[in-house]
């Protein structure tokens, strides 16, 4: 295996919310949105990123990009480490990676162009305004569907799935290497959803693209993934190719999540007794102790409950974090 | 939709959202009816010069306290001065100052709010300052103001300045605070847009219709202070014609001549009514969920 395109190395994000009171005597929370994870993308898979509501799957994918700065940790962009680089260094290192958001209103400039949007990109990294950008932006807008007549046109003029469009357009005018995608089809009706996800596939074999896709749909995130990592408040609690996931999952998270997708036909259910996990995802903001997956597990043993279980490698390519795991079968 | 849009779905109906916005104002009968009324005394107050003929100073004791009628439109005042000259040329001196007022608010009002909002360690030095001016009334800041710089037009521009750029600067912030966390900022920030051009293309663009209606509310409030300020004798200096000197002295004279006094306080109505009706169109126009939250 080649050098990842992207590797994070105990990457945290603290957020501290809450006002710090006046003249700053109360001391504002702190929120562990992303805690010391590690992962590696290689260069033309897919990972996909799937875990609950605000379990810190957005956060993590701009941390990557650094759109957001991590607390602690490291971040490794082809093989070259972009944590600390300033913003003129780091402007050149985003002419390869861009992000495609979830809310396709709120995407999209309303007061631009379909032609200034996708143009800005390319503005910034140093080209002129006129015919050379434009027909950049006319050849991209035709590779995502579109017709060249909607360059004058403004976002609110197009639905849902075109705005997508237009957002991939902007995201791919650089022809990046890395696509971050927020969520990128949560949004979309079902139909549109299979139309931008064979897009988006459609256009990672045309320009070699890589794409860290953040999902809670485990159906779409199964047809487009090649690997899958779980993320439980602010951890990845297990990282495997697509297949091991979805038929031998270890960690009591990833067994409750992929029992929890519907069957597409009566016989394919599951006969067995079914993992399933009862309350709600706890608060970040005061995570339980030990493994933060313990107030929900039904394997709980008295170890979770004090320390927290590390990353380990039981077979190759398939890390998962589970006491379970480490002592096999206790 | 197969019948507004093409075969890739894209609608046929073309109208740039700027013609679309100005056809739903010229719609608006509020609005209308306001940009009415304020083009009215605007257009006296520009005209001034040639619609009146004679000095608004000068003195003409023998015709002191005439009535309406048909040699004075508007009478004459204690000192047998046009009342007609003088509230067309007041007309005039309280829209320079309106204009004047929201021109400095529009641009200090978003340098400072734009500021406070974007850049996060500003804004806290930024908005206690803003916070201590507004804790004063804004008459009695103004009072304060112009008694220190000394009464004259040029003051008051820059005393009602003082006292409103605060407030402007505290709509543009919590718009732009809002802005700055759309996702199509954030977009640009991965494209490697500088501060300047994210403000300039992605955040004071949109920030901008609050502003404008802001501003249109604030014309309004410029030209009531102004007349207050002058009613209470530390606007423009005496002879000078505003509405306010010119009711100032008119009380005096409430019983034997109400004309002196009425004439220009239905003047400063016609003004702040039109302005505050012009100000609610474009903000349901522009800006229709301040609407609801009324």
């Amino acid at each position: 295996m080649t050098t990842p395109l992207v590797s994070a190395t105990g990457l945290t994000k603290v957020f501290e919310v809450g006002s710090s009171g006046l003249f700053g005597l109360r001391k504002p929370a702190s929120l562990r949105a992303v805690d010391e994870v590690s992962l590696t993308i290689n260069a033309g898979e897919t990972l996909g990123l799937v875990g609950e509501s605000g379990c810190g799957k957005s956060t993590l994918g701009r941390l990557l990009l650094r759109l957001i700065e991590p607390t602690a940790g490291r971040i490794a962009f082809d093989g070259s480490d972009i944590t600390g680089l300033g913003r003129s260094a780091m402007r050149a290192v985003r002419r390869s990676m861009q992000i495609v958001f979830q809310d396709p209103y709120g995407a999209l400039n309303p007061r631009m162009s379909v032609e200034d949007i996708i143009a800005e990109p390319l503005l910034i990294h140093g080209a002129k305004p006129g015919a050379e950008t434009r027909r950049k932006v006319t050849e991209m807008l035709g590779k995502v569907g579109l017709p060249a007549r909607a360059l004058d046109r403004f976002p609110h003029e197009f639905s849902g799935g075109q705005r997508q469009r237009i957002g991939i357009a902007r995201a791919l005018v650089l022809h990046p290497r890395l696509i971050v995608c927020d969520e990128a089809v949560s949004a979309l009706d079902v139909s549109v959803q299979a139309q931008i996800v064979n897009l988006l596939q459609d256009l990672q074999r045309e320009m070699g693209l890589t794409y860290l896709f953040i999902a809670h749909d485990l159906s779409v995130v199964r047809h487009i993934s090649d690997r899958v990592a779980v993320m439980y408040l602010g951890k990845v609690v297990e990282i495997a190719d697509k297949r091991t996931i979805y038929s031998a999952p270890l960690h009591p998270y990833t067994r409750a999540l992929i029992a929890a997708v519907p069957a597409q036909h009566p016989a394919q259910r599951s006969r067995g007794r079914r993992e399933r996990i009862a309350g709600d995802i706890p608060s970040a903001l005061n995570p339980p102790s030990g493994c933060r997956f313990h107030t929900r597990c039904p394997h709980v043993m008295a170890v979770c409950r004090e320390r927290a279980p590390v990353l380990t490698e039981p077979a190759p390519g398939h890390q998962v974090a589970c006491h379970l795991i480490e002592a096999p079968q206790a | 939709m197969s019948d507004v849009a093409d075969a890739e779905g894209i609608a046929l109906k073309r109208e740039h959202p700027a013609r679309a916005t100005l056809r739903r104002l010229f719609r608006h009968r509020l609005f209308v009816t306001g940009l009415f009324l304020f083009a009215i005394v605007a257009g006296i107050g520009i005209a001034a010069p040639w619609i009146t003929t004679v000095d608004p100073q000068r003195l003409s004791m023998r015709n002191k306290f005439l009535p309406p009628g048909e040699a004075w439109v508007f009478g004459t005042d204690n000192f047998g001065r046009s009342l007609w000259a003088r509230v067309v040329w007041g007309a005039q001196l309280s829209m320079i100052i309106g204009a004047s007022v929201v021109a400095l608010n529009a641009v200090f009002g978003t340098l400072i709010g734009a500021a406070a909002g974007y850049f996060r360690k500003l804004d806290n030095a930024l908005m206690r300052v803003n916070d201590a001016l507004m804790a004063f009334p804004a008459i009695l800041l103004a009072i304060a103001v112009t008694s220190v710089l000394g009464p004259s037009t040029l003051n008051v521009i820059l005393a009602l300045s003082i006292v409103y750029i605060p407030r402007t600067a505290r709509i543009v912030r919590s718009s732009v605070i809002v802005l700055r966390e759309m996702e199509y900022v954030q977009a640009a920030v991965a494209a490697g847009a500088g501060h300047w051009r994210i403000l300039r293309h992605h955040i004071l663009p949109n920030a901008m219709a609050p502003m404008i209606v802001q501003l249109s509310f604030l014309f309004a409030y410029a030209v009531l202070s102004e007349a207050t300020l002058s009613f209470l004798g530390v606007g423009a200096v005496p002879p000078t014609p505003t509405w306010g000197n010119i009711m100032a002295e008119g009380r005096d004279f409430m019983r034997e001549a109400p004309w002196i006094i009425t004439i220009p306080g239905v003047a400063l109505m016609i003004t702040v009514m039109g302005l505050n009706l012009l100000g609610d169109g474009l903000r349901d126009v522009l800006d229709p969920r301040l609407r609801i939250q009324q």
